[in-house]
């Protein structure tokens, strides 16, 4: 294909081809090309336009300076006719950072915060909601028909009381008598000499400003504040806590007690008393030196970790073993009905592992499972919640889950061996098992270690089976966080982010952290070796 | 080499841009679409409510009326219920979480523990629900909640092997025990326990019936997380009891929910502890049953936890008027709660609804069960305090250890797990 057609279908990506020469003539290309090319750039460029503008409107800038940086560089690559293998990089670069890149700078950035439970935002609207918390409606008064009402810029609420008539104050003015409102057809004042009703609509637009107006009931400062939720109804609201913007410091009106912020996040005053919520805070290295240090935490950790490894090697290895003698067995045509016996071998593939492993947890139940109830005579055998049949078992679910995937590598791998290989060891004089020994194995194992680390990874982190049958389960009662016998370390990561009783992000990113680098140490150093398998 | 090194650099910057605004995953409250052009008001705002597949349905009609009448659009997302709680509260700082979520009141505690929910005034309105939802959307003196629903653990007897409900939980027993001798049932009771985390919930009933709480109450009624009750004298009582029913083989840790309820629908047992959850299920099966409260064991009254359904407003909405009017004044109606009711079929939780639906011997039957009923603590530290109760539980039924050393051992782990947060 050296010769390009005049006009090109309008599906292939625009751009000069790159050819050796560059002082080659650019190709003429077909008008409707070009025409795509311009109205698929000026749609991505009005999407981004209307992204900058909010962006803008909320102050985010980092964000607003990143959108910018982006457009311009889609608008260079794809505008002009040079840059050709970056058109084709583009979208792939993209994809790869939203969705690789990003999510594991925010893990390692969370790893080193206190994000969880209690501390899940910053500190403005940490504060924000403590003060909300902290306002509670005075005794014994009454929730009133309220309208809200505005004169120019500033917006009061309209009291209708019962018994005394019609009252108006807007913030930092209280209450005070109406000489004579107008009131709607149900005998609640809607208006006031100077003060029109803000129609729903306009309610609507000025929520913030009408849902934070704070009227001071009277002159007396104890008897509160009304404000209104609804823009229909108003109480009287007294706040229990102040909080001075100038010194950082909460202070309860009451007991006079001062709450300052500490570097974990929280108001805290100096009895140990703690305001909630707290905000995040950047913990630097805490997290991990928890996990590795906390005598609670450490011991069940290293556990799961022992028990990670040793789940993983044995799932690897077992399978791999079944499914290499099936497959010696199986390879040629020997056998008689052998294509039956694959096909009998694939079924447990056949099924979905979340399938698989929730039915076995019914057919491993103690009292009533199909293995006790039917197989072993009436049984008790606790298969699922004793510590060490538990971990038998998910051992033996997950056997039975992989070892068909073994097979069909292994039996690939051996008819991709050359006839022309193991008849020159026949004809050297090898027995059958000679050949399988010093032939097939080394050539197998070459081709098939990769996939044997891919699959040391997967089970690394093997969360369906875990979940599925036993949850992590037996629980180990001793242990101050949730850790059962057979969780492994991203089933504990699970527990530690959304298990049990509190949600442990930053926690949770550094465990996940420390998952990566066994993986990533294991995988290295499992292909280092394999290449070494290739060069023998 | 440059060139190629700038290119992810440069993408490195738009990426962020686009998981702030597209990846995450949440919808802007502050979103300034206009509304449809059935609207009376051109662009009130918009308001986003969370709520699980139950309840997305029968929202949407109530929604679609609050947007005829206040050209406000409403937005129901549906999401699984496991998952509104976490989703809210990582979601809600960001801006991007809803403005009005439903849910269970036992997640009050954590939804206020991280500053995600705005305090309701539901004055006047209070009066149309019944005292137990009240109780439970109060948190540390503040109302957080408009309750619609209360679900309770009720007794379900199957009428044809039990013509007569039993007025204690022994006869029941010896009602169950006598139909297995006969060979007409296999099972004399069904009470689901799970074999991973116990039955804390299930069993509340029976264990309050020996005057065993999960904690003490503060003067003005709401659950005090310094008074935790479970290793009191009645507790110790309820200990050898539970072991004496495991050893029994009245109750089984393989006994799951579904394997309990399938017993009951195939009349192998005559009686079964089950919630109104699956009260669709039991009147569709083939078998004449009838729902009561659950008998008491030992004396004190068998009073079931009462979980209360509700609407919650975020602290952090775009809309916080709306949202408020929508769930105060639209909401609270008796139309929308009898509409809820209709489409869900759970006790309601305003009294006038329930006296228009309390002919249903099944709804009747599950609110006389709440009446007598707790609520479920809706403290944060409640979270901690399942997975000790329930495996506590499991190990007492089947024998490991004995049951007041278990049950002391237990109540001193909770009470470590609470004070350490």
């Amino acid at each position: 294909m050296t010769q390009i057609p005049p006009t090109q279908p309008p599906h292939t990506p625009p751009g000069r081809r790159p050819t050796a020469d560059p002082g080659h003539p650019p190709a003429r290309r077909g008008l409707v090309g070009l025409a795509v090319r311009i109205v698929l750039l000026a749609v991505v460029d009005a999407l981004a336009v209307y992204g900058l503008l909010a962006l803008a409107a909320q102050h985010k800038w980092a964000m607003f300076g990143a959108l910018l940086v982006g457009t311009v560089a889609v608008n260079v690559i794809y505008a002009g006719k040079r840059h050709v293998p970056a058109k084709y990089l583009a979208p792939g670069v993209v994809l790869l950072l939203v969705y690789q890149v990003y999510v594991v700078f925010y893990t390692g950035f969370a790893a080193f915060t206190n994000y969880g439970d209690g501390h899940n935002s910053d500190k403005p609207d940490a504060v924000a909601a403590i003060l909300a918390h902290s306002e509670t409606r005075v005794p014994d008064s009454p929730v009133r028909p309220a309208t809200v009402v505005a004169r120019g810029d500033r917006v009061g609420l309209l009291v209708t009381l019962p018994d005394r008539g019609v009252r108006l104050g807007w913030a930092g003015h209280p209450l005070e008598p109406v000489a004579d409102p107008v009131y709607d057809s149900a005998g609640r004042a809607i208006a006031a000499p100077g003060w029109h009703r803000l129609s729903y609509a306009q309610i609507a637009s000025r929520q913030k400003e009408i849902s934070e107006l704070r009227v001071p009931a009277s002159e007396d400062p104890n008897s509160g504040s009304l404000r209104t939720a609804d823009g229909i109804s108003a109480a009287a609201y007294r706040s229990t806590l102040d909080y001075d913007r100038g010194a950082d410091t909460i202070t309860d009106r009451g007991t006079g007690k001062v709450y300052r912020p500490t570097s974990d996040g929280v108001f805290a005053a100096d009895d140990g008393t703690r305001l909630s919520p707290g905000w995040k805070v950047f913990v630097g290295l805490d997290n991990f030196e928890t996990i590795l240090t906390d005598r609670d935490i450490r011991g069940p950790f290293l556990g799961v970790l022992v028990w990670t490894f040793v789940f993983a090697g044995i799932s690897v290895a077992v399978p791999f073993a079944i499914g290499l003698v099936l497959a010696a067995v199986l390879d040629g045509k020997r056998l008689r009905g052998h294509r039956i016996y694959r096909s009998l071998i694939m079924l447990p593939y056949a099924f979905p592992a979340f399938l698989a492993a929730l039915v076995w947890q019914g057919l491993l139940n103690t009292d009533y499972g199909y293995v006790n109830v039917s197989l072993l005579d009436g049984a008790h055998i606790a298969w699922l919640t004793d510590p060490w049949l538990a971990r038998l078992s998910v051992l033996a679910v997950n056997v039975w889950i992989s070892f068909p995937y073994m097979f069909l590598i292994c039996t690939g791998a051996l008819q991709a061996i050359p006839a022309e290989v193991t008849e020159a060891a026949r004809i050297d004089g090898a027995g059958r098992g000679q050949i399988l020994r010093h032939v097939k194995l080394p050539l197998l194992l070459t081709a098939v270690t990769p996939m044997l680390i891919a699959t040391f990874a997967f089970n690394f982190n093997n969360f369906n089976v875990i979940y599925m049958l036993t949850g992590g389960g037996p629980k180990d009662p001793d242990a101050p966080i949730e850790v059962g016998s057979t969780d492994l370390l991203i089933s504990l990561v699970y527990k530690l982010a959304f298990g049990g009783s509190n949600r442990q992000y930053g926690m949770a990113c550094a465990v996940s952290i420390l998952i990566f680098v066994v993986v990533a140490a294991i995988s290295v150093v499992g292909l280092r070796r394999s290449r070494a398998f290739e060069e023998s | 080499m440059r060139p190629r090194l700038l290119l992810p650099a440069v993408l490195a910057a738009a990426t962020l841009l686009a998981t702030a605004c597209g990846g995450g995953g949440g919808d802007k409250g502050d979103d300034k679409t206009a509304p449809p052009a059935s609207a009376p008001a051109a662009g009130n705002g918009s308001l986003t409510v969370w709520a699980d597949d139950a309840r997305a349905k029968p929202l949407q009609d109530i929604a679609a009326a609050f947007t005829r009448d206040k050209g406000v659009k409403i937005k129901v997302v549906q999401k699984g219920l496991g998952e509104i709680r976490d989703d809210f509260v990582s979601q809600a700082p960001t801006g991007q979480g809803p403005d009005v979520v439903v849910g269970p009141h036992d997640w009050l505690g954590k939804l206020v523990h991280n500053g995600v929910l705005a305090p309701l005034e539901l004055g006047d309105r209070a009066a149309a629900f019944s005292p137990v939802a009240l109780e439970a959307m109060r948190y540390e003196g503040r109302t957080y909640g408009l309750p619609y629903a209360v679900d309770s653990i009720a007794l379900l007897r199957n009428t044809d092997l039990a013509p007569q409900a039993p007025a204690s939980f022994d006869e029941l027993l010896a009602t169950g025990r006598r139909l297995v001798e006969q060979g007409r049932a296999e099972l004399p009771v069904a009470v689901p326990v799970d074999a991973k985390s116990g039955s804390p919930y299930h069993l509340y009933p029976l264990q309050t019936s020996f005057g065993c709480r999960v904690f003490g109450t503060k003067p003005d009624g709401a659950y005090d997380q310094a008074k935790l009750e479970l290793d009191s004298p009645g507790c110790q009582r309820f200990g050898p009891w539970l072991r004496g029913l495991g050893k029994d083989g009245v109750l089984s840790t393989s006994l799951t929910a579904d394997i309990a309820t399938d017993a009951f629908l195939k009349g192998k047992t005559p009686f079964l502890l089950a919630g109104p959850w699956d009260a669709a299920t039991f009147r569709a099966a083939h078998v004449p049953f009838a729902v009561d409260p659950v008998p008491s064991v030992d004396g004190s009254p068998a009073r079931p936890f009462v979980g209360v359904q509700g609407f919650f407003v975020g602290a952090k909405s775009a809309n916080p008027i709306l949202a408020q009017d929508f769930v105060l004044n639209y909401l609270s109606t008796p139309q929308a709660q009898r509409a809820l009711y209709d489409t869900g079929g759970r006790v309601p939780a305003t009294t006038a609804v329930l006296e228009q639906v309390g002919n249903d011997p099944v709804v009747a039957g599950f609110a006389r069960a709440a009446q007598a009923g707790l609520p479920t603590p809706n403290l944060p530290a409640m979270d901690s305090v399942w997975a000790d109760w329930g495996l506590t539980q499991l190990a007492i039924i089947q024998g490991h250890g004995d049951p007041g050393e278990l049950t002391s051992a237990m109540a001193g782990r909770i009470r470590a797990k609470i004070v350490a947060g």
